[in-house]
């Protein structure tokens, strides 16, 4: 039947609405989170919390991960007291 | 809880992105924050049998690395400290000895001002040093740095399904600790 395809649990509602937070979810996936979010206020807030979680980390661009080349000169020197440690 | 254990091995790749952006949005100056990483680590090697196990490797590295932060205001404004009391005393003798007196301690305000700042980048950071190790990982790695899901599965050994239970985890945790302040 239409109506058991298109349910879905609070578990797997929770999940997709986490995909989709990283643009993973599929078109029928949001269309039955859509419909699942008609009938359940816990999963409404979640995806309201969710959503607004992923744009305050959006809007903190200060985020950058460290050079490679600095990564390595890190390691590098790292290594080398790691190994004296070792001996 | 369970005991942490130490294995300086994967540090550099575990935590050096997450201690890079701890130590930029608190000096705000990028080969500063390269210098004061990289000394966490080696102290950290060295002070590797004062580990407990009572917090995690990152906890426990973050404590240092925010011990050094301290130490770089403190000869930052000792510095410049000395400066300000010389040029005064070039100026006017009485003023030296009022400005002498206003920098005697140099480790307060600055540093204060610098560490304790409530802007969006430390909540940030704050909220995702209470996450247990795993979960901050996997979250930074997918929704900070961006890596595909298929990568940190790989890279951490996990499966897909792992992941999102794990990020599901992670984000009811932010979302919660964020919640107070920034919602
Ligand atoms: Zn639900």
């Amino acid at each position: 039947m239409m109506m058991n395809k298109i349910m879905m649990d609070c578990e797997k509602a929770h999940t997709v609405c986490d995909k989709s937070q990283y643009k993973e979810a599929t078109v029928w996936e949001k269309i039955k989170l859509k419909f699942h979010l008609i009938f359940c206020k816990i999963c409404k807030k979640y995806t309201a919390n969710n959503t607004k979680l992923t744009k305050l980390i959006k809007s903190n661009s200060v985020f950058t991960p460290l050079p490679k080349d600095a990564k390595e000169k890190i390691k590098s020197n790292f290594k080398k007291e790691l190994a004296k440690l070792n001996d | 809880m369970s005991d942490h254990k130490i294995n300086p091995n994967n540090w550099i790749d575990l935590y050096s992105d997450y201690l890079f952006n701890y130590s930029i949005s608190r000096v705000n100056d990028h080969a500063i924050a390269q210098d004061l990483i990289s000394e966490t680590f080696l102290a950290g090697l060295k002070s590797m049998k004062n580990f407990k196990g009572e917090a995690s490797e990152r906890t426990w590295l973050i404590s240092i690395l925010k011990r050094k932060i301290i130490d770089h205001y403190r000869k930052k404004n000792s510095k410049k400290g000395k400066a300000e009391v010389r040029m005064a005393y070039n100026s006017s003798e009485n003023e030296g000895d009022w400005l002498e007196e206003r920098v005697a301690d140099p480790f307060d305000k600055t540093a204060e001002d610098n560490i304790e700042n409530t802007e969006l980048g430390f909540a940030i950071n704050n909220c995702l040093e209470k996450l247990p190790e795993k979960q901050a990982k996997v979250f930074e790695m997918k929704t900070i740095l961006n890596y595909e899901t298929e990568t940190i599965c790989n890279e951490l050994d996990i499966t897909a399904s792992n992941l999102w239970v794990i990020i599901h985890r992670a984000r009811t945790a932010m979302a919660g600790c964020l919640e107070k302040n920034w919602f």
